[in-house]
């Protein structure tokens, strides 16, 4: 029989205000087993944990009940408490009167009666507990980064310095992503390449880091401490160990004719490229696609002209296998694609474009060599238009819902860099709110307006419409109230941003969750906010939300810390709450291992007794502690009842539908 | 007041949206090929009709001015589609006594012999009950 | 193959051109539209008002005709297209529409948004092909500058008339290029002439109608063509261009061969 605690926590009001807590733990004195019940303000704090540790030892409790929030939010907390005094972690249970209970009702009698029964049904099943240990298994002390962009650098980088290897898996020729593209940042105005090619550089040259640049992910196992993944290195035609990146292919390829997506197709390369000069690392690449040798089997002149001998026509894509102890997705963002956003033209006129392509337009490395010149015609626009919120805060099935969050401090740096180099050039922004909530941000916007003349209109760009060389762009003034219509020569669309779409395969792999608009979902919004919900996924970057680079870094040198205080360990604690097959009444069907998404079942061939005194052999499952995640698919799946879950076994789970029901 | 308020209901009813799911971005004005024309234009239909402040939707000719040509309806980003705020201000005043906006004996020296039977179908569709 | 066909009040009085070369042309085709009876006026304009149900009905019955008919429902002017389509959307999501509307007509088999609504240029498209019409051609355009007119109600609102993309739409420069013309692409294409503003305030419909061809001009149009009889009252009276303004039928049954006949 055990001798069971109960401990009814108000929290605040947030229970209490809707549950009357008093009644609670006085109804539960009266369950059988139940020799302790009582209530306290906060049940999580000092305070309160000292009230449970006291119990345990004052009244002998072999197990005990806590009723306050989700399981998710103080599990641990109250098991924490149960083992310094001696209690089996296990014997911990907690009934959900907050989440479940008082959040949902409005009405004290309803809520009480339900927390009772909540209360009761916990009860029911620590009857049935039993103390369990988790075994352990050692850490495999190397980590994974997927995505080399600023978020997924620094975070390297971070992990590198502690000692611990880090490779990086970047699906592009070149580490950089988007920063790599961008002239200047917000707000102090530093040069991006100034500041992002020498971190690109450390990645390279730091012993403890390898990049797998042209690469993707394609399969993951395992979990926290122990993850097997996959990586496609992509066949780039070239032998890595043999170019020296000298780019004599790139200039020599007669396939001169391919869009440049580094400068967003606003002008072309060769077949064979080099992203950008500082490239990292600097190797050419075929794009298959184009290459006329690839297609055709007649050219070869990159192979002809290289000195190296680095060319290889016949590579296939590779597949190679690592251990990693922890994986930090670091997938990046993309600006929405604008068909849907015709109405601004931006498929019917060149000199619509989107704020990423004006970064390249004023980019010395960019396709105009940083001068601002008009895509259509190579002419110097005298009057520019900048359109806020294209694709954000927009609830249409084309649009995001949420804010891009970067939009408002890049335009208005744009709109500022173009009055400082071209003062000529009157610039005109359209904005529904401007939003500029960081360090100086505000400051740098009011600049942009005091000091350097941008006209900000409060209203929104209703169509722009191309007439000869001109862009005819009808708008809005909401504080005139009246319509204005502008000539303008040149007009830029601050397009929403988007996850990157290679995260939601990549989701799907590592079983991380995402939200709605495919970011992905932290642990918790506010105190966790860098980890996924999944042990051993970290976020870094923009993958989690739109972010500005500042806060992308921030971001990815804390999900570096979160990963170095699980590659220190040498041992990571399992799941107790795993799966055990009984091996007198499993007939060896094969149907839970089928169902294992971790591999945790194989089958022994097993010697038994029989009555008679002979012995026979039999095939039976045998669940791996280490590997199984307690995910309970095998014990509905089991025809014969062997199988069972520790911790959430059918017993008690049926003891618990029985409380309910009483 | 309440009549007020009875009316805004009304005109909330008949529109079949939101007004509060308006963000105040002022692209259905921006993008209004008759808003040039209007007293009234259609981003303050939405937030007239979201305060409640009738009267003076109903008294203007902007109600009339409104194409139908569903530009707005389309590029709102937030599905407030305000051409139906100005619809069922609309409706809300033809529907009283009286208050037809274009009567049968004024049609005559409207027309002229090409006008198309469609144009005049409409217009009585929109100016009167 | 049989459709269902609505031509609307105006196909039979001042736009008969519209009506006439459509049968010619579908006859051509191999299409057999089949005029729905008793069919009544749609109204011109499709109310935006939820709660304004007795003006829509006559479309309803429209539309429950053709589905007992277990037809798909042909249009040619624009503005029947819209309010067709419109309140047929009304009768799969307006619940309180749908409720009156068949306590109202009190048919036996109650509609509930059964028919499919399609334009005669999403019959070319769709049905026929551009392709297939393309080789049916006997006397092509010989590469003459054509303007597509959509004006408002073929295209808005998207997400109900989903004929085409409403910003940057396709279907008529690709109907131009089948009967052997050269599309002259505007931005003015899909903005107002100004609709039925013409009759209380010609000059409001003289500015847009104007505005419209000039931009249709300015690019090289020799012609502009349109499936809406009061868009093409609008540009040819109250356009202060001089360009022709035809029917989009014609030019298909004249590209047909089959102009002439009667």
């Amino acid at each position: 029989m055990q001798r069971i605690g109960v401990f009814v926590c108000h929290c605040g009001t947030n229970i209490a205000g809707t549950v009357d807590v008093k009644a609670v733990a006085e109804a539960m004195k009266y369950e059988n087993g139940v020799v302790f019940s009582t209530d306290y303000q906060y049940m999580c704090s000092e305070a309160g944990q000292n009230i449970i540790k006291d119990a345990i030892k004052e009244h002998k409790l072999t197990g005990i009940v806590v009723c306050s929030c989700s399981p998710r939010m103080h599990e641990a907390t109250f098991r924490k408490a149960a083992q310094s005094v001696g209690l089996n972690p296990y014997m911990v249970e907690i009934a959900n009167i907050r989440e479940q209970c008082s959040w949902i009702h409005k009405d004290m009698a309803t809520g009480t009666e339900k927390a009772i029964i909540l209360a009761r049904t916990a009860v029911a099943k620590v009857h049935l507990n039993a103390p369990l240990t988790s075994g352990e298994t050692p850490v495999v002390k190397r980590a994974l980064v997927i995505g080399g962009g600023i978020a997924g650098i620094q975070t390297a980088l971070d992990i590198a310095d502690a000692g611990f290897p880090v490779d990086i898996v970047e699906k592009l020729p070149t580490i950089g992503g988007k920063m790599s593209q961008i002239d200047k940042t917000f707000p102090t105005l530093d040069c991006a390449a100034c500041i992002l090619t020498p971190k690109m550089v450390d990645a390279a040259q730091n012993e403890n880091i390898k990049i797998y640049s042209y690469s993707e992910v394609s399969g993951v196992k395992g979990f926290v401490g122990n993850f097997e993944v996959t990586i496609k290195r992509k066949a780039r035609f070239v032998d890595e160990t043999k170019c020296t990146g000298c780019g004599l292919c790139t200039e020599k390829c007669p396939q001169k004719r391919v869009p440049n997506e580094f400068n967003l197709g606003m002008d072309q390369r060769r077949a064979i490229y080099i992203p950008f000069a500082q490239a990292v690392p600097k190797i050419a690449t075929i794009d298959a696609d184009y290459c006329t040798m690839l297609k055709t089997g007649k050219c070869g002149v990159c192979s002809k002209v290289c000195t190296a001998g680095a060319i290889d026509y016949t590579q296939k894509d590779e597949f190679i296998t690592e251990k990693y102890g922890a994986i930090v997705v670091a997938t990046g963002f993309n600006p929405i694609k604008l068909d849907k956003y015709d109405e601004y033209a931006y498929s019917q006129s060149k000199d619509v474009i989107t704020s990423l392509e004006f970064e390249r337009l004023t980019n010395a490395a960019g396709p105009t060599a940083g001068k601002l010149l008009r895509p259509s015609d190579g002419k110097h626009p005298h009057k520019i238009v900048f359109v806020q919120c294209v694709g954000s805060r927009d609830t249409r099935e084309c649009g995001k819902s949420y804010c891009s969050k970067i939009c408002c401090m890049y335009t208005a740096k744009h709109a500022m860099l173009t009055r400082e180099k071209y003062p000529d050039t009157e610039v005109y922004v359209f904005y529904i709110d401007v939003r500029t909530p960081g360090k100086n941000f505000d400051e740098f916007y009011r600049r942009a307006v005091e000091e350097y003349g941008v006209h900000y209109i409060k209203g929104m760009v209703g169509k722009v419409i191309p007439e000869g060389d001109k862009l005819i762009v009808r708008a809005s003034d909401l504080i005139s109230n009246e319509q204005l219509t502008i000539d303008a020569d040149l007009v830029v669309l601050a397009a929403a941003i988007e996850p990157d779409k290679t995260a939601r395969p990549l989701a799907t792999m590592l079983t991380a969750s995402m939200d709605t608009n495919d970011f992905f979902t932290e642990a918790h919004p506010k105190l966790r906010p860098v980890e996924s919900p999944t042990a051993g996924i970290f976020l870094s970057g923009a993958c989690q939300g739109p972010k500005d680079i500042p806060e992308t870094v921030a971001q990815a040198s804390a999900a570096a810390a979160k990963v170095i205080g699980l590659l220190v360990k040498d041992k990571m604690k399992n799941n107790a709450c795993v799966a055990h097959s009984d091996e007198n009444m499993c007939n060896g069907c094969s149907n839970c291992a089928k169902v294992c998404a971790y591999n945790a079942i194989s089958y022994v061939d097993k010697e038994f007794r029989m009555p008679d005194r002979t012995t026979r052999v039999r095939r039976v499952a045998v669940v791996n502690d280490a590997v199984c995640q307690g995910c309970g698919a095998c014990t509905v799946t089991c025809p014969s009842g062997a199988m069972d879950l520790k911790g959430f076994s059918n017993k008690q789970i049926m003891a618990e539908v029985d409380a309910i029901c009483k | 007041m309440s009549f007020s308020n009875n009316l805004k209901e009304n005109v909330i009813r008949s529109a079949g949206v939101d007004p509060k799911k308006c963000m105040k971005c002022g692209k259905c004005t921006a993008t209004c090929p008759n808003g040039n024309e209007m007293e009234y234009k259609p981003h303050q239909f939405v937030y007239m009709v979201e305060k409640g402040d009738i009267e003076p939707l109903m008294n203007t000719d902007s109600i009339y001015k409104c194409l139908s040509c569903f530009a707005c309806v389309e590029r709102c980003p937030r599905g407030v589609e305000p051409a139906k705020f100005i619809e069922a201000v609309r409706v809300a005043k033809i529907r009283k006594q009286g208050e037809n906006h274009l009567k049968a004996d004024m049609i005559p020296d409207l027309l002229d012999e090409d006008l198309p039977q469609q144009a005049i179908v409409t217009a009585f569709r929109k100016y009167s009950k | 193959m049989k459709f269902s066909y609505y031509p609307g009040c105006t196909l039979k009085t001042k736009a008969k051109e519209l009506d006439k070369y459509a049968r010619l042309s579908a006859e051509a085709l191999g299409i057999d539209l089949v005029e729905l009876e008793n069919w009544q006026c749609c109204g011109g304009a499709y109310s935006m008002a939820k709660d304004e149900i007795a003006s829509k009905l006559s479309s309803v019955r429209a539309l429950a005709a053709a589905k007992e008919k277990g037809q798909d429902l042909v249009t040619l002017c624009s503005a029947c297209h819209n309010v067709l389509k419109q309140v047929n959307n009304d009768m799969t999501t307006n619940e309180d529409m749908i409720n009156r509307v068949h306590n109202y007509m009190k048919d036996e088999e109650p509609y509930n948004g059964e028919t499919k609504v399609i334009h005669f240029l999403e019959l070319l498209r769709d049905v026929v092909g551009f392709d297939k019409l393309k080789e049916k051609v006997v006397n092509p355009l010989g590469g003459k500058k054509v303007a597509a007119y959509y004006g408002c109600l073929l295209l808005r609102p998207s997400k109900i008339m989903a004929m085409d993309n409403p910003e940057n739409p396709t279907i008529i420069e690709d109907f131009i290029r089948a009967i052997g013309g050269e599309p002259v692409v505007y931005p003015y294409r899909n903005e107002c002439c100004g609709g039925y503003i013409a009759l209380e305030d010609k000059n409001n419909a003289i500015k847009k109608s104007t505005l419209v061809m000039e931009s249709a001009e300015k690019n090289g149009a020799e012609e502009i063509i349109t499936a809406c009889p009061l868009c093409l009252y609008n540009l040819n009276k109250n356009g202060a261009v001089e360009l022709p303004v035809k029917y989009f039928t014609e030019l298909l049954a004249e590209a047909l061969g089959v102009k002439g006949e009667n």
